[in-house]
């Protein structure tokens, strides 16, 4: 019973309502950090992390959290994991905190996280509650993933270059597959333009499959 | 039997405590290793723009902050850093702000030997465009390489500028505002230390900012 809410949850985290791609949340991180695909992967992980804890804390805390402070409450500790998770990614990757910048202390204005809280953590079990995490924290995750490789792919000619920020040691330069590539990819309109096609083509999808499904 | 406002009051304070202590915990086990990291991180873009200098001691210990209003590039404190060699001056490096660029201010890293020669330029924070301005970036382009060995006289005053504007140096396809403000922020850093050289290396180091 327990695998299967974690499938279900994961499903729906993962593609039914994944928090970038249908629900439209955690846009402004999204958009910022995704020029490269090693970026987008430390802010997922980064993210997965802070919404996991916060939905497993939120919900253990339940019910002694009276409705009138609950928002209060989902804020300090958004907030504290979310110092935490920058100490942290301080001390053991350097090199992804200077590039993510401002974007990881920003993870606490992530509407999907306190959303997550209010919607899902607040009013379900602990094991729910993780797997609820788990599922967007990826959801949120592979989608930063996807949109930085695209970008990085078309705006650079690149891929997977820079990842040495996580691992550490020299300078890796990853898969080039061209000489530069077309800018405007890596520019801010880029990634308006690539969320709008990862949105359209989850709804091609989505809508190819219904119609098989009726008859 | 307690106030609802009490309670939740309560319920308030004891969160907090325990999300200040797990962000102490966390703060303590991680200070060192930052600490750590910080510094190597600032050695490690130090060292680049002193070209193959030989120098000895942590260039970071010498670090002198010069208040505006100075003669350097940029209205922010510059800050040089002293390169010795068994207690002889051998270089310098001073961290000014080029102004002119197209998106805000640039901070660059000169570095210059005790005769006048760059040994080495580079980029420690920009905004300008990815692509484009971005070129100055030595892990972007080749460009600030051009500098290396340049000094007031090599060019001359008037081609210390770029080639479009009847210079002697490159400039990056499709941006010249941003190699122009580095151009000037150069030069002006060469002007100073023509001027002061003696004074740089025999200040104390500053003490570090807590």
């Amino acid at each position: 019973m327990i695998a299967g809410q974690f499938i279900e949850r994961m499903q729906t985290g993962l593609w039914r309502e994944n928090p970038g791609l249908v629900q439209l949340l955690g846009l402004c991180p999204l958009l910022a950090v995704t020029s490269t695909f090693v970026n987008g992967l430390g802010l997922g992980i980064a993210t997965l992390l802070v919404l996991t804890c916060s939905n497993v804390l939120v919900s253990a805390t339940r019910r002694w959290i009276l409705a009138e402070i609950r928002v209060p409450i989902y804020v300090l500790i958004i907030a504290s994991l979310v110092t935490c998770t920058e100490l942290i990614f301080k001390a053991w990757f350097p090199a992804l905190d200077r590039s993510l910048g401002i974007f990881i202390p920003l993870i606490v204005t992530n509407c999907a996280i306190v959303a997550r809280a209010e919607l899902f953590a607040s009013r379900n079990g602990i094991v729910a509650s993780l797997f609820d995490g788990l599922g967007m924290g990826a959801g949120f995750a592979l989608l930063l993933m996807a949109i930085g490789f695209f970008r990085e792919l078309v705006g650079k000619g690149s891929l997977f270059a820079e990842f040495d920020k996580l691992v550490g040691g020299e300078p890796l330069a990853g898969l080039v597959l061209a000489d530069g590539g077309w800018l405007l990819a890596v520019l801010p309109p880029g990634a308006f333009f690539s969320l709008a096609l990862a949105v359209a083509l989850k709804n091609y999808l989505d809508g190819n499959r219904k119609p098989a499904r009726q008859t | 039997m307690i106030p609802r406002t009490a309670k939740g009051g309560l319920t308030l304070a004891a969160i907090a405590a325990i999300c200040a202590t797990l962000v102490a915990a966390t703060h303590r086990l991680t200070t060192d290793r930052i600490a750590a990291n910080e510094q190597a991180w600032l050695e490690q873009s130090l060292v680049p723009a002193l070209g193959d200098v030989d120098y000895d001691g942590s260039i970071t210990e010498t670090r002198l902050t010069v208040e505006p209003p100075h003669d350097l590039p940029g209205n922010d404190p510059a800050i040089i850093y002293r390169a010795y060699s068994a207690g002889t001056p051998v270089a310098a490096l001073f961290a000014v702000t080029a102004t002119g660029g197209y998106a805000g201010p640039i901070r660059i890293l000169v570095g210059v030997n005790v005769g006048g020669a760059v040994t080495g330029v580079r980029i420690l924070e920009h905004r300008e465009t990815p692509g484009l301005g971005d070129g100055i970036d030595s892990s972007r382009s080749a460009w600030v390489h051009q500098f290396d060995g340049r000094s007031l006289g090599n060019p001359p005053a008037g081609a210390w500028q770029l080639r479009v504007d009847g210079g002697d140096f490159d400039q990056l396809t499709g941006a010249s505002v941003t190699p122009r403000a580095v151009i000037k922020a150069i030069r002006e850093t060469l002007l100073y230390f023509d001027a002061h050289q003696a004074e740089i290396f025999d200040m104390p180091a500053t003490a570090e900012p807590e």
